[in-house]
């Protein structure tokens, strides 16, 4: 009983600013300017699929090279010494404590044509290298900026692995590889699955690195979407394609969370 | 749970507490809220006037100073609500849109005793035939800013389109303006509304995007200065700010003529201190401070009486007070209807938006789709087979 009215305050900031939200951005997808009932702006969405596809492509392969550099990085910082583990988990946290926006401009400064990288090469006789305005700078964006949302999950699954099955996996004849691979990866599939979700699904709305370090050419879904509320004022369109992305963002978790729901029922549920 | 309690209790006071802070520094004469374009005002920087602290000053009315970096921009901000301005700094055409839409006050000219300084020329214009909602701040040009070091003489829109440049070509972020070079360059005015005009415009400016580097509006002052571009459609008083940062700069009032606009100062419906918004158009009206403001900022006052005041190797600039000639080439811009500008919107997103090389990311994307179905179908069928031989173990 008590339980359940200490909840309550959550449940009133979930009703205020989740739902009702929610439900605007629905009536706007299905209305007009003038405020009737049409099907247009999701009938317009097919204009828009290269660039969904495109966003879903990029941001998945982000998601897969913060998973290729975030779990060594977890791995090695959860076997680390306990009085060390809090300092690096500070170190991996340190570059959230900047504004994501500074953090996107200061690349810019190190990747442009007379950036600083380019400079460097330029003084050692080098030719500048087209660092910038291209979908590997775009990916690089999105992996520096959502890394740490993939080493967080996986740490605090692999910091909770009972070393006991660790020992028994060896004692009873393991290679090192093979303790990895049938022991400590099974166990974590957890951590890994809600670190592509929490990388994926702010990659794949995400609109400011695109314009920063992308070229005029590969716009990606969320800068779509904030020009139609910020330059064209169209906010019904807007909405809607706002709305198709949150229903495949919510289709794909659901998918993942289902299947790997398998070996471990806890766990993915940290999310 | 004292301690937290404690704690609570200190940020509960601060909350009550905080919003009495600023409310008592806007007692002595009121405040103004001014949304005006990003860079657009004499800050103080490098030894200039700071024209809000002058302000101030004079006035005791507490100014809360916020920019935008386009006209849509801001209209969209008017729309949307949920902020409110007594004074906004739009181009000519916003303003013939604002006032078409109802979303401005008539002023009181009792108290901007300042306007008799503003040159007839600049009074009733097409955007406000009586002259009742605006006060002109500004005008200047739109032409071609490049680097002499990496690009020819340009004496046409063309050289936005020429390959050489490819990469380091600038444009304009915003609708009216980027299709205000096409329409030029294809002969038509910059106030049509044809669709079939509006079509050809938006196939030149699709041509021109895989040369174009970004599409960008004041971030051009470090590309320009620090040449990471060459070349760029802008406007002229901005061209005089970056030139003081890098003299290889030239401008470029192009042949096929140029928007020439004119940008004035409003007050929107809604407004909550109209006699300090008054106060504010009022003191900019100011010769003087005009003058000042306007040296620094590089763009062209309205006000002759200000010239007095300014470097007169700026008030001489012919790049900021083009020749009669020159200036004849000039067209300005006039409010379009709103279907037009909805029309004209629509192509603008298209072209921006447009990918260049869409059948790559559909196959991209579709094998994405399908690497993501195999992996979970693969997962599926190991979890079946595991439950099966657990239960198999089992039995």
């Amino acid at each position: 009983m008590k339980s359940r009215w200490l909840s309550g305050p959550y449940i009133l900031w979930m009703a205020l600013f989740t739902l009702i939200p929610l439900g605007i951005v629905v009536y706007f997808a299905f209305t007009d300017g003038a405020g009737g009932f049409t099907l247009a702006n999701l009938a317009r969405l097919g204009d828009y699929l290269p660039i969904l596809l495109r966003s879903a492509w990029m941001s998945l392969v982000a998601s897969a090279v913060c998973l290729l550099i975030g779990y060594p990085v977890a791995y090695r910082i959860a076997h680390a010494k306990p009085s060390r583990q809090k300092f690096y988990y500070l170190l991996v946290m340190l570059p959230m404590c900047m504004s994501f926006l500074l953090r996107t401009l200061a690349w810019v400064a190190l990747l442009e044509d007379t950036g600083i990288l380019n400079n460097l090469l330029r003084a050692i006789g080098l030719t500048p290298l087209p660092l910038i305005r291209n979908s590997g700078a775009v990916i690089l964006g999105m992996v520096y900026n959502y890394l740490p949302y993939m080493i967080m999950p996986l740490y605090t699954v692999l910091v909770k692995l009972d070393p006991r099955l660790i020992e028994a996996a060896q004692d009873l004849g393991c290679t090192p590889r093979q303790v990895f691979t049938k022991v400590t990866l099974p166990l974590s599939v957890p951590g890994i699955v809600s670190g592509l979700t929490m990388v994926f699904v702010p990659a794949v709305s995400t609109f400011y690195i695109t314009q920063k370090l992308g070229s005029p050419g590969s716009v990606l879904i969320g800068d779509v979407i904030e020009s139609q509320f910020k330059a064209a004022y169209n906010p019904n369109l807007g909405a809607a394609i706002s709305l198709v992305l949150m229903a495949l963002v919510f289709l794909c978790v659901g998918l993942m969370n289902r299947f790997s729901g398998s070996d471990g029922e806890e766990g993915v549920a940290t999310l | 749970m004292k301690k937290s309690f404690r704690i609570l209790a200190v940020l509960l006071l601060a909350a009550v507490l905080l919003p009495a802070v600023p409310a008592r520094a806007a007692e002595a004469g009121g405040s103004i809220n001014v949304y005006n374009w990003g860079q657009y005002i004499s800050d103080g920087t490098g030894g200039t006037l700071d024209v809000i602290a002058a302000f101030e000053e004079a006035t005791g009315i507490q100014v809360n100073y916020t920019t935008y970096d386009t006209n849509e921009t801001m209209y969209t901000k008017l729309k949307t609500g949920g902020s409110s301005y007594d004074v906004i700094i739009p181009s000519d055409y916003m303003i013939g849109r604002l006032i078409a839409e109802d979303m401005l006050e008539p002023l009181n000219f009792d108290n901007i005793p300042n306007y008799q300084y503003v040159d007839e020329s600049f009074r009733n214009q097409a955007y406000d035939p009586d002259n009742t909602y605006s006060v002109p701040y500004t005008w200047g040009t739109v032409g071609i800013i490049y680097n002499t070091k990496y690009v020819d003489e340009v004496t046409s829109w063309e050289a936005l389109w020429d390959e050489a440049y490819a990469d380091k070509i600038l444009m304009f972020d915003n609708n009216r303006d980027a299709f205000a070079i096409a329409q030029l360059l294809l002969g038509h005015s910059l106030n049509t509304e044809d669709q079939a005009d509006f079509e050809a415009e938006a196939d030149l400016l699709r041509e021109q995007k895989p040369l174009v580097q970004q599409y960008v509006m004041d971030q051009i002052f470090s590309k320009m200065e620090r040449e990471e571009a060459w070349i760029a459609p802008y406007y002229a008083g901005d061209y005089l700010t970056m030139y003081a940062e890098n003299d290889a700069l030239a401008f470029s009032h192009p042949e096929e003529g140029f928007n020439l606009f004119i940008d004035a100062m409003c007050i929107p419906k809604g407004c909550t201190n109209k006699a300090g918004a008054e106060a504010f158009i009022n003191f900019l009206c100011d010769p003087e401070i005009s003058g000042q403001n306007l040296d620094a900022l590089g763009y062209s006052t309205p006000i002759s009486a200000a010239k007095e005041y300014m470097d007169p190797e700026t008030a001489a600039s012919p790049v900021a007070y083009p020749d009669e000639a020159t200036l004849a080439r000039g067209q300005a811009f006039s409010a379009l209807s709103n279907d037009a500008t909805q029309r004209m919107d629509a192509l603008w997103l298209d072209v921006k938006t447009g990918g260049s090389n869409t059948t790559v990311y559909l196959v991209a994307g579709a094998a994405a789709v399908v690497v993501l179905v195999a992996l979970l179908v693969f997962l599926q069928a190991r979890r079946k087979r595991r439950k099966a031989r657990r239960g198999s173990s089992r039995a």
